[in-house]
């Protein structure tokens, strides 16, 4: 053990963060993100689609009780659950797609931890004031006015809360009728409690775990490191511009600005940018930094304007840390600087790590096209396509009629007083239609074999809609064909609904004695 | 808490800790990861006083919610014969012979009857109903006793030649061995397999024909086609109870056979009772 009197802790605080307000082009692109997700989120579960009169008529519902997911025009049964694994098998692999050209650019628009962290963020930021307000009021001892304060904020977030548990219950049930038991607090307890462990982690992950969430709560950060290499584009310093970082007096920056004045004359064309935001809208970058010779501080004039609008409270100048979430508001907070002090833009910018490298060495960089069409990429997407497709497909050849035959195995056969050979079948047909159909079974074999029906001398049966009937199904071979004295025969049954006219059918095998 | 030395390749602070010149270095965990812990051990606690948990000498601790497993299963069995109170109402009021004709309420009794059967009679008749040697096959269109609905019913509820039930279905097949010569049985044997096989030996079953109309024809008729009001078999089919080979044939004559069921009426409820027949009915022989 260690000799020091007392040793140093194992465990350390949150360590409060108070992002500033920002403006540019990626906060107002995340507002929108956040606008048109949190709008389908509520709204989706109010849209209404007509389906005739037995099925329920919301656009998407998962219907668990009656085991049924509608999406819009689709319907899925539970047999079909291929197509959701195939849904997630897409979401996986665009995941892996958008990280591996993109960066982390999920968590930093649309994750829902994201998300409604911004929402609650807003909502902050407009009843407590902006960073130093809520700074001096987080340090300000527990008056009336903190208390009113924190209440108040906190009122608001339970409220958005609410209204998110509150949306998640409605894709589950009809979402009016559910509305109005909610209210007349008679609906099933398993809404309210959804409802309530919802608001509880909304109001807890989105109001005072934010960034903690992301860190050690979430397996995402580390699995997708893995998938990022040098050619990915995230948010990253330019380090050989900003360094040595350092706040300069007046004179020096006047002089800066001289020399900036300078150069640009130089440059290709009166007027033309030498930074333009981005490196890869510019064609002819001068090779080595424009500043060098003349000054001894880089453009990062260390205002610390990216740490204070960070929401996850990292200095990005520290290089790639597994706590950015490329949420680019740095960028945005950068630019609006570098703009007041008359330097290009672009000190911290959307650049691939291996770009940052050649631009360091005065090398040209790669067009951002040849970042995001790599073999990986295309790989990723190829992948994705097929799979797509290969939904795509199976939807729309999908039938209205279905039906799984399991051959009964106990016994293989039964030996009927004639020496007739009997095997039986449990036969599932089902009716995806909106309405009771008529289906007619039959087979087809090389061998001779006859298709009887359990309980009826008919091959007709009568399907309600949207339902599946077990049938028992004999099949026989008379003692002396060949089916009944060989071992097993290949046959298929078919079912047709003889109303629309269409068919699906099933191979299966037919044992006999010599089995 | 003051903090420890500073490692200067990672810049992280150190715990202190030094073994054989190596340092550990000092990464905190938040310390609401910490609070979650003691949460989760209070939950522990709680919870394990609120349910069974902890084992004792004669069962475990009961828990202060009551929560008993096997009263929930108890419960719901009860709610699910709540909600199956109409249609067994039904099961009862209806005659056994129409019941194939309410489509719903015959599903009910097929899939009642196929869990009391399983219990029941499976041991027997094997879980697939295929039956084995001395037990019936109930697949197939060949009964002892009748295939209808109110057979089936009847020997369900009565059985066959058991000693608890009066009205059990009875019948004696004598034990030939003591009244007939080796030779004749040997001819009748001969007899009977002539009634169901092409390959016999003509004179032997000739001489065997004439021992069979003294001695069998009475129960099983002149043409071996059974009797079902004594449940005398049918010699002329495909399917033979104990094997219809010469050898299980001559041990059929020669000691009899005494095939024996139980009287499940007072055995099961009056709706299981119902419900296995209608069953039996439905695995493809019923009349």
């Amino acid at each position: 053990m260690t000799d020091q009197a007392s040793p140093p802790s194992l465990y350390a605080p949150r360590e409060p963060i108070f992002p500033r307000k920002v403006t540019g082009f990626f906060r107002r692109f995340k507002w929108a993100i956040l606008v048109v997700t949190l709008g389908i989120y509520y709204i989706t579960p109010w849209i209404r689609w007509d389906r005739g009169p037995s099925l329920p008529d919301q656009a998407v519902l998962v219907d668990l009780a009656s085991r049924r997911f509608y999406f819009f025009w689709i319907e899925i049964w539970p047999h079909e659950f291929y197509f959701v694994a195939g849904l997630l098998i897409m979401a996986g692999l665009g995941l892996f797609l958008f990280t591996s050209a993109l960066g982390r650019v999920w968590c930093g628009y649309t994750c829902p931890q994201t998300v409604w962290t911004d929402l609650f963020i807003l909502v902050e930021r407009w009843i407590e004031g902006d960073r130093n307000a809520r700074v001096r009021l987080h340090k300000a001892s527990w008056g009336v006015r903190k208390w009113r304060l924190r209440l108040t904020k906190w009122a608001v977030w339970l409220a958005i809360a609410v209204a998110t548990g509150g949306a998640w219950v409605f894709y589950f049930t009809d979402a009016p009728t559910l509305a109005r038991d909610l209210v007349s607090l008679t609906a099933h307890p398993a809404a309210y409690i959804t409802i309530a462990i919802l608001t509880a982690t909304t109001f807890i992950f989105g109001g005072f775990l934010r960034e903690q969430v992301c860190i050690y709560m979430c397996p995402w950060p580390r699995i997708q490191a893995a998938m990022m290499d040098p050619d990915t584009i995230t948010v990253a310093y330019r380090d050989w511009r900003g360094e040595p970082r350092g706040k300069g007096n007046k004179s020096r920056r006047g002089k800066v600005k001289a020399l900036q004045a300078e150069a640009d004359a130089q440059a290709a064309g009166p007027g033309a940018a030498r930074y333009s935001g981005t490196p890869y809208r510019q064609d002819d970058k001068p090779a080595a930094p424009v500043l060098s010779p003349v000054s001894e501080t880089g453009d990062c004039i260390d205002c610390m304007a990216c740490v204070n609008v960070c929401p996850m409270g990292i200095d990005i100048r520290n290089g790639q840390q597994m706590e950015c979430i490329t949420c680019a508001l740095c960028i945005d907070a950068c630019d609006d600087v570098m703009d007041k002090i008359g330097k290009p833009r672009g000190l911290i910018d959307y650049l691939a790590l291996s770009d940052e490298t050649a631009e360091r060495a005065g090398a040209p960089v790669k067009p951002l096209w040849k970042h995001i069409l790599r073999p990986r990429t295309i790989l990723y997407t190829a992948i994705w396509l097929l799979i797509g497709l290969g939904l795509i497909y199976a939807l729309f050849v999908r039938s209205d009629i279905e039906l799984t035959v399991s051959p009964v195995r106990n016994p293989t056969y039964v030996t009927l007083s004639d020496g007739t050979i009997r095997n039986i079948y449990d036969v599932r047909l089902r009716n995806k239609s909106g309405e009771d159909r008529d289906f007619r079974l039959r087979l087809t074999s090389d061998e001779i074999l006859r298709i009887e029906l359990e309980g009826t001398d008919d091959l007709s049966l009568n399907i309600p809609a949207d339902t599946t009937v077990l049938q028992r199904v004999y099949v026989t071979a008379r003692p002396q064909d060949q089916a009944a004295n060989s071992a097993a025969t290949d046959l298929r049954i078919w079912v047709e609904d003889t109303t629309a006219q269409t068919r699906a059918s099933k191979a299966t095998t037919f044992n006999g004695k010599g089995n | 808490m003051s903090k420890g030395k500073t490692d200067d390749v990672t810049g992280t602070d150190t715990t202190g800790h030094s073994w054989d010149g190596i340092e550990e270095l000092n990464t905190p965990l938040p310390r609401w990861w910490l609070w979650t812990l003691y949460l989760c051990i209070i939950w522990g606690i709680l919870y394990t006083i609120a349910y069974p948990a902890w084992p004792m000498v004669s069962g475990a601790t009961k828990g202060v919610l009551g929560w008993s497993t096997r009263a929930n299963v108890a419960a719901e069995i009860t709610a699910h014969e709540g909600k199956n109170a109409d249609l067994v109402a039904q099961l009862l009021a209806t005659d056994m012979d129409v019941l194939p004709a309410s489509a719903d309420l015959n599903r009910y009794a097929v899939a009642r009857g196929g869990a009391v059967f399983r219990a029941n009679c499976s041991q027997c008749h094997g879980s697939g109903a295929a039956g084995a040697k001395g037990y019936p096959n109930l697949l197939d269109d060949d009964w002892l006793w009748g295939g209808d609905m109110a057979e089936i019913e009847y020997t369900v509820r009565h059985g066959i030649r058991n000693e608890q039930d009066d009205d059990a279905r009875y019948s004696q097949m004598p034990a030939f061995g003591e009244m007939l010569e080796k030779d004749e049985i040997t001819a009748v044997v001969e007899h009977v397999v002539s009634l169901s096989n092409a390959d016999f030996d003509a004179q032997l079953a000739e001489t065997g024909a004439v021992v069979y109309a003294d001695n069998c024809a009475a129960c099983h008729g002149e043409a071996g086609l059974g009797d079902r009001s004594q449940g005398a078999p049918n010699l002329a089919d495909a399917i033979w109870l104990y094997g219809g080979d010469r050898e299980a044939l001559t041990e059929t004559v020669k000691n009899a056979r005494f095939g024996v069921m139980p009287a499940w009426g007072p055995r099961l409820t009056e709706a299981d009772v119902r419900a296995v027949s209608a069953y039996v009915h439905s695995l493809g022989g019923g009349e």
